[in-house]
């Protein structure tokens, strides 16, 4: 098998330099046969590397032990959905998972795009093709997955305890899924460059890719949140490490690309920026595997280091670099149509909006790359945390939160001064509304409040901008609100789709300022001892220890606290933190011992329970409490952005029955001119 | 009672946390518990203190980072990582030293002076690190007036080509039309 694989791998190298080149020597008005070769070699590619990932998959669910990556990431006694997940839980066998999807996503690049924009598909197939190349080079030269060891053992090392959550099987390939997917709408905007088919067209070809890529990273990011919050048992889901924040930097850009991308749709302006924010977004989606895999900064999410961080390097230097010589050289051809008219209009806002999230990035970009350059400029190592991403980001996500409310009430061209008096008043009147009730409710956390009365401000918005949607459908057509309200999203989907990704947005940061209301305690508990724990609610939390069970579990030997709990005197519920010693088949330890978080989740906090371990070998335990306000609208938030961003690209326009369509049509009939002209 | 579980029992209610029971307060080190089928695959641990929940101890904590190569505070890391030796380690630093009458800037100017500025979660905003600091917020600053001060002038020079009120050609506008498009449009700003 392993023979097989490395074959897959060397003619899927060969098919990808063979298909980028017969791209850039035919074009498809001079040589089509080169052209639909290159097109082709999208499907041959993804073929061999299908093959080669089953290569692999074979081996680790056959426990080939002699495959140095089979050895390295599982066990005998590894459950099968963690065993079939391993294929991505290493260096190796991720370079095969993203050589792979994005093989499949350039031919489904080339089988769905509209024949439309078929000049723009051969340099399309040379770029996904290069990129695969990339990583497939990478895999032969510094990380071969399918590498044999010079001797079988008799067991392997198994997976990382961490990694052994149903999150594993979904987080990391939703955040590959983003990151592998950013590469086709640059291939687009490459291709646009190099065909110099610069009008709308290859914005519209890759529009829905976009949008995909956006979801994918949102999706994974947002489990990536959830997996750490209920695996790693310190109590937050995010902690400004530098891997977190390569996953955070293309999603950013990619949402600034969303909003400026609607002004050159409709005014024809920031051609230029929206070809620069892609570029931006593919080439910090490689930043992000960069750093993930080179070591150059700590992170606890690193891969084991090799010599795959100067394969990185030197694409991203290469990637970054002929993007923009061709962006320079094209410069001329992405004059923009319309000029901007007044402060006052929605492409002010967006423009702003595109300050804001493209700042964040930056200062997200520059914090993780800060301590380096410390260290060249200065010749000290600092470290910089939490403290220091919470400073700088805060106001400028603020910032993005109050113009999330403010770009939508704003009109296109120019907004008279009445108009902006109509549409703020509702909106500004909500988020004063809340400040002064949260007031009144002696809350006094600067930050959180800001936060939150932007919430109101920004949920203020939506609802307008719904309502009004809502009661011209009313009286246009006599809908009921449901129907109206239906009928309304499913004809503009893109602009409604966006309200509600809005809404999501507003729900995370709501979730956020909870946070500064997060109380913890360590308490230490002898059976049928009682700890309290007040929430910032007022309530109290009384938590008896029950004791420490221990007991064998799979591939796991299990330490078992459980406390019984009450709320202000009422029974609750139990709950039960476990402490676990993963072993191998014959009963060796493998790992240190990992923890297993209690979570009891209401719509108002968290009650976070982990057992920290006993008190001389006895079941007197120490635990560590927390009350986490507002965690679970941080899932909703995840929940209700992705629902948002499915609404905008969800297919079809609206939905018009041909029996409809007859009805609807009216008018009257134009003889054409010339009869001929109809033949 | 002592005056150390006396202190500690005040700071735990002061700080809302309150143990209570038939079992009596625990020094340190101390087990009052059943033994353990296999107290070896299970982590050791200290009696919790009222100094393991003193505010200010956590606040200091969480500007100090753990040097087990966990990238984590020592608070975060003290509270999750329950293998690692270090940020114990490092925790009872803290405590000694706010024990010794150390105020809290003390205790991080002891901590760099030990192990270099690299132990702080965050660079002091002071020499170089302001350029950490500063280059975001005055990027986004510079490039927001920029933004600013071009759109101000565009606005200015770009006047608003003027609708034809009435193209020719198009039979006269029928009023109840017209004052429908005009309800529609006032409900739809877009």
């Amino acid at each position: 098998m392993t023979l097989l694989g490395q074959f897959c791998l060397w003619l899927a190298l060969f098919t990808a330099l063979w298909g980028a080149g017969a791209a850039f020597l035919g074009r498809p008005d001079t040589r089509p046969d080169l052209a639909r070769t290159a097109i082709r070699s999208t499907y041959g590619l993804a073929a061999a590397l299908f093959v080669a990932a089953l290569c692999l998959w074979k081996g680790l669910l056959a426990h080939d032990f002699n495959i140095e990556y089979v050895a390295q990431y599982t066990s005998r006694n590894l459950p099968t959905s963690y065993v079939f997940a391993a294929f991505w839980a290493g260096q190796k066998g991720s370079l095969l998972f993203w050589a792979g999807i994005l093989s499949f996503f350039g031919a489904a690049a080339q089988g769905l795009t509209s024949r439309r924009h078929a000049a723009l598909l051969p340099y399309v197939a040379a770029v996904t093709n290069l990129v695969v190349a990339f990583f497939v080079i990478t895999m032969l030269f510094a990380a071969n997955p399918f590498e044999r060891l010079l001797f079988t053992p008799e067991d392997g090392r198994g997976l990382n305890p961490q990694l052994q959550n149903p999150g594993m099987t979904i987080h990391p390939p939703m955040l590959y899924l983003g990151y592998i997917s950013i590469t086709i709408p640059f291939a687009f905007a490459v291709a646009a460059l190099l065909s110099k088919k610069l009008d709308t067209g290859w914005i519209h070809a890759m529009r829905k890719w976009t949008i995909l890529s956006w979801l994918f990273l949102s999706a994974g990011i947002t489990l990536g949140m959830w997996w750490a919050y209920v695996e790693l048992g310190w109590g937050g889901y995010w902690a400004w490490d530098p891997v977190e924040n390569a996953s955070l930097l293309p999603w950013l850009t990619m949402t600034a690309f969303l909003h400026s991308v609607m002004i050159q749709e409709k005014r024809g302006m920031l051609k230029r920026w929206n070809v620069g924010l892609i570029v931006a977004s593919f080439l910090l989606s490689i930043f992000g595997t960069f750093i993930t895999r080179s070591g150059i900064i700590a992170s606890v999410h690193s891969f084991a280091q090799g010599s795959v961080g100067a394969f990185f390097l030197v694409f991203l230097v290469l990637s970054a670099v002929l993007s923009f010589a061709l962006l320079y050289i094209r410069w001329p051809l992405l004059e923009p149509e319309g000029q901007l008219e007044s402060m006052a209009s929605r492409e002010a806002a967006f423009l702003f909006n595109n300050l804001a999230l493209v700042g964040i990035a930056f200062s997200v970009l520059w914090g993780t790359l800060f301590p380096i350059i410390s260290e060249a400029v200065r010749g000290t190592k600092i470290t910089v945390g939490p403290p220091f991403f919470n400073r700088v980001n805060i106001p400028l996500g603020l910032f993005l939160l109050a113009l999330t409310g403010i770009g939508p009430l704003i009109a296109w061209r120019k907004a008279s001064a009445q108009n902006l008096r109509r549409q703020f008043i509702a909106p500004v009147a909500t988020g004063l509304v809340v400040l002064v009730s949260l007031l009144a409710a002696g809350i006094r956390e600067g930050w959180a409040l800001t936060a939150w009365a932007l919430a109101g401000f920004v949920a203020g918005t939506v609802t307008q901008e719904f309502w009004r949607g809502i009661r011209a459908r009313r009286r246009m057509h006599g809908e009921s609100i449901p129907g109206a309200l239906a009928h309304l999203v499913a004809r503009n989907r893109r602009r409604y789709g966006g309200y509600v990704v809005h809404v999501g947005i507003l729900t995370y940061m709501v979730a956020f300022a909870g946070m500064a209301f997060k109380v913890t305690r360590e308490v230490t508990l002898a059976p049928g001892q009682t700890a309290e724990l007040r929430s910032p609610y007022g309530h109290t939390y009384q938590l008896t220890h029950l004791g420490v069970s221990q007991y064998n579990q799979l591939n796991r030997f299990v330490s078992a606290a459980s406390l019984e709990v009450k709320k202000d005197g009422v029974g609750i519920g139990r709950l039960t933190s476990e402490k676990r010693q993963h072993r191998d088949s014959f009963g060796r330890n493998t790992f240190e011992p990992s923890t297993e978080v209690a979570i009891r989740s209401d719509l108002r906090e968290d009650l976070y329970v982990v057992y920290a371990g006993s008190v001389g070998g006895t079941d007197q335990a120490t635990y560590a409490l927390t009350i986490n306000p507002l965690v679970m609208w941080v899932w909703l938030g995840g929940a209700i952005l992705i629902a948002g961003g499915l609404m905008t690209m969800w297919p079809g326009g609206p939905m018009i029955t041909s029996r409809r369509r007859s009805e609807t049509q009216a008018g009257y009939e134009a003889p054409l001119v010339g009869a001929g002209l109809a033949e | 009672m002592n005056r150390r579980a006396l202190l500690g029992g005040a700071m735990l209610g002061l700080l809302g946390t309150r143990v209570s029971g038939q079992v009596p307060v625990a020094r340190p080190d101390s087990a009052v518990g059943d033994p353990l089928y296999r107290p070896d695959l299970v982590q050791q641990r200290a009696v919790a203190t009222a100094a393991d929940n003193d505010p200010v101890v956590k606040e200091l904590e969480q500007k100090l980072k753990c040097t087990c190569g966990c990238n984590l505070d020592i608070y975060v890391c003290r509270t999750t990582d329950f293998t690692c030796q270090y940020s114990p380690a490092l925790h009872r630093e803290v405590v000694d030293l706010r024990a010794a009458g150390k105020n809290p800037e003390e205790v991080v100017a002891a901590f760099v002076a030990k192990y270099g500025e690299q132990i702080l979660m965050a660079p002091p905003a002071e020499g170089f690190n302001l350029a950490g600091y500063l280059v975001p917020g005055a990027a986004v600053l510079l490039a927001g007036s920029l933004i600013g001060l071009v759109l101000l002038r565009r606005a200015r020079d770009a006047a608003p080509e003027p609708l034809p009120s009435h193209p020719a050609g198009l039979p006269a506008p029928n009023p109840a039309d017209q004052e429908t498009l005009r309800r529609a449009l006032a409900d739809v700003q877009d």
